[in-house]
């Protein structure tokens, strides 16, 4: 893998463990285990199992007809959002709990901002058997109420991070504290591409399930493997790096990856991070992050939860600086329509994180016999109340 | 040899080192605090910058660490206080505080104003061994600055025998694995693990912090290793009223 990590836990300047020691013999032991453990037949067994009988994989690879023709080219939707809790996040929690169950693991911590992750890790848990804490910021658990009380359902606990700005990054701070007070018994989920070496490239691998079926299934709707453009929304990256992953080393595939900004790029309420960021270190990473002078970490603004993040995965900062992918960013205002768009002329409600995704092809132009695919990473159903609102319904 | 390792050399037993975070409660008081520390008879100290998302902080070094950041501290801000730093203050100091911030600056810029302005040592918990080693050593040597590593329980005797060749101060014992201001924790596996570490005659003096806040608890700490570390409960003593005028009193609640 030209584009993959080297064995220090970098993407050209990106990447690495920025991590307290209380965290290192946790990391370290998943650095050292996680590719053996991963690439056991065992191990593929049940995951795949997984994916197909409880997940209901292959997500389809849906030929969207009406938006073919508005936008003038083939038009792909990879339906990530018909998997069993809504969203892709699902593909990466179950990875990740057979991982911990190997492990020796009694104990699960997550942190989430839209709730997608953290409903996905409280389902795997269930599934397993095993107990469950998730970290949400307490603006989020406002905002995406059915969530909070899905993964209560669930059996999770949902603990709310009311320290600094109350969202995903303090959620992810309250997990880390977690896992310092808890060294032995417990497995954090990171539910996208960040965090220290080796969660990147980890939940990277998980998430590539996405491009693996899509070519398969593209060679079947088009006779090719390989798409003209491949469109996903970033928040931390995980759902844009499954569905870039495959198509990575293929350099005639132009990769673009959409960035929310919120009320604008320069509105000052914008989680555009290519755009607002500089190099730094979040959450164990060197990467890019929205910060001050000083190297303070900004709060971003998007109205999707999911998004609403200051920094990327350390793989997309690389792909960023050496211009492998596209990054490009989609306001608030456009994501709605997007997704009411979608739901009017595809009869599919997405996410908000999805629909920023879709908006981009607004922007674009394209030639008739274009392939292109959009990860359609999730179902809109946790976020009617912001659509509802929105609208005015 | 800069100031900790002169004072390591001429005393070996019940070191108290003391944490606080500038800029709390207020600007401008940075030297100040540290004057009044020394004469009420700290060691030496370590001087925390603020950041907006300090992953091994429990509550009161948070909220030290947003009060500081609202009351405007930066790190040219703490630099601008520092100036006056070694005509007031004799005794070692250290910087703590996590890595975004010294990016930004720049490292070897960090390091070079850090030495000029005589501090003796950093303590960066999200700077790894590894990037430490390979990419940043130089520029802290250069300067003059011992850069301490942690040890936890977990850490296992391979780690700790590389630490002890990379540090040339001391090494910094974490009482339990924990963020800050959590209580000292004396089980048999943490007698163990302090035992553990005594035996294996490390060539840097070790010095225990996290969770000491008081006589018992840093009496304790000292049965076992060359001194220790006293923050949250001083970092809330800066929260009240009167607090210079606390600070004798507060010191020799702990020495006794
Ligand atoms: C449906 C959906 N899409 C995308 C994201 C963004 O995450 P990532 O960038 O890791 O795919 C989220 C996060 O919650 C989500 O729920």
């Amino acid at each position: 893998m030209k584009y993959g990590v080297n064995d220090h836990g970098y993407y050209g300047d990106f990447g690495g463990a920025y991590i307290p020691e209380m965290l290192y013999p946790n990391v370290e032991e998943l650095r050292q285990q996680y590719l053996t453990i991963i690439n056991d037949e065992g191990f593929k067994a049940e995951f795949n199992d997984l994916l197909k009988n409880y997940v209901g994989r292959p997500s389809p690879l849906y030929h969207a007809k009406r938006y073919s023709e508005k936008y003038g080219a083939n038009i792909f939707f990879k339906r990530e959002d018909l998997n069993h809790t809504g969203s892709h996040k699902i593909n990466n929690a179950i990875g990740q709990i057979l991982l911990a169950k190997r492990l020796g693991k009694k104990r699960i911590i997550a942190e989430t901002g839209a709730g997608q992750h953290g409903v996905a890790t409280a389902t795997v848990c269930a599934l397993m058997g095993i107990e469950c804490v998730v970290y949400m910021g307490e603006i989020d658990m406002a905002r995406q109420a059915p969530n909070v009380s899905r993964m209560k359902m669930l059996g999770a606990t949902v603990r709310p991070a009311s320290s600094g700005s109350k969202t995903l990054k303090d959620a992810t701070n309250e997990a880390l504290r977690d896992w310092i007070a808890n060294p032995v018994d417990t497995h954090y989920i990171i539910g996208s591409v960040v965090g220290p070496y080796p969660y990147p490239d980890m939940v990277a691998r998980f998430q590539s399930i996405i491009s693996e079926e899509t070519k398969k299934q593209l060679v079947e709707h088009t006779g090719k493997e390989l798409p003209e453009y491949v469109l996903a929304c970033v928040g931390g990256g995980s759902n844009a790096m499954g569905m870039f992953y495959h198509f990575l080393d293929d350099e005639q595939v132009k990769l673009v990856a959409i960035e929310a900004a919120g009320k604008g790029v320069d509105s000052g309420h914008s989680a555009a991070t290519t755009f607002l960021g500089h190099e730094g270190v979040l959450h164990g990473s060197r990467t890019i992050l929205m910060q001050t002078p000083d190297g303070q970490v900004v709060e971003p603004y998007s109205i999707s939860a999911g998004l609403d993040y200051p920094g990327i995965g350390p793989q997309h900062a690389h792909l960023y600086k050496i211009n492998r992918a596209q990054y490009v960013s989609v306001t608030d205002d456009e994501a709605m329509q997007a997704g009411l768009l979608c739901s009017q002329m595809e009869g599919i409600i997405p996410a908000i994180e999805s629909s920023h995704a879709l908006a981009q092809l607004e922007k674009m132009k394209f030639k008739s016999s274009d392939n292109v695919v959009i990860c359609l990473s999730g179902r809109g159903d946790k976020d009617l109340d912001t659509f509802i609102k929105y609208f005015n319904y | 040899m800069n100031r900790l390792n002169q004072l390591f050399a001429s005393k070996k037993d019940n070191l108290l080192s003391i944490y606080y975070t500038a800029g709390y409660p207020a600007l401008n008081t940075t030297v100040a605090i540290a004057e009044a520390l020394e004469k009420a008879g700290a060691d030496f100290l370590e001087i925390g910058f603020p950041y907006s998302d300090p992953v091994a902080d429990g509550p009161t070094i948070q909220h030290s660490s947003e009060q500081a950041l609202i009351n405007g501290m930066t790190l040219n801000q703490l630099f601008e206080e520092l100036t006056e730093l070694r005509k007031r203050v004799t005794i070692p100091i250290l910087l703590m505080g996590y890595f975004n911030p010294i990016v930004q600056y720049g490292i070897e810029r960090f390091c070079k104003k850090a030495g000029e302005l005589g501090v003796d040592g950093v303590i960066v918990p999200d700077l790894p061994m590894y990037e430490y080693e390979e990419l940043y050593s130089s520029y802290f040597i250069d300067n003059n600055l011992s850069n301490i590593f942690l040890v936890t329980p977990q850490t296992s005797p391979e780690r700790i025998r590389k630490i002890d060749e990379l540090s040339n101060s001391f090494i910094y014992l974490l009482s339990s694995s924990s963020i800050t201001g959590g209580s000292l924790q004396l089980t048999a596996n943490i007698e163990d693990y302090y035992k553990r570490i005594k035996g294996m005659e490390l060539k840097n003096p070790a010095i225990i912090g996290f969770g000491i806040s008081d006589n018992a608890t840093f009496t304790k700490a000292c049965q076992y290793a060359n001194g220790a570390i006293v923050g949250s409960k001083f970092v809330k003593l800066l929260s009240e009223e009167g607090y210079m005028e606390k600070i004798p009193g507060f010191i020799k609640s702990i020495k006794q």
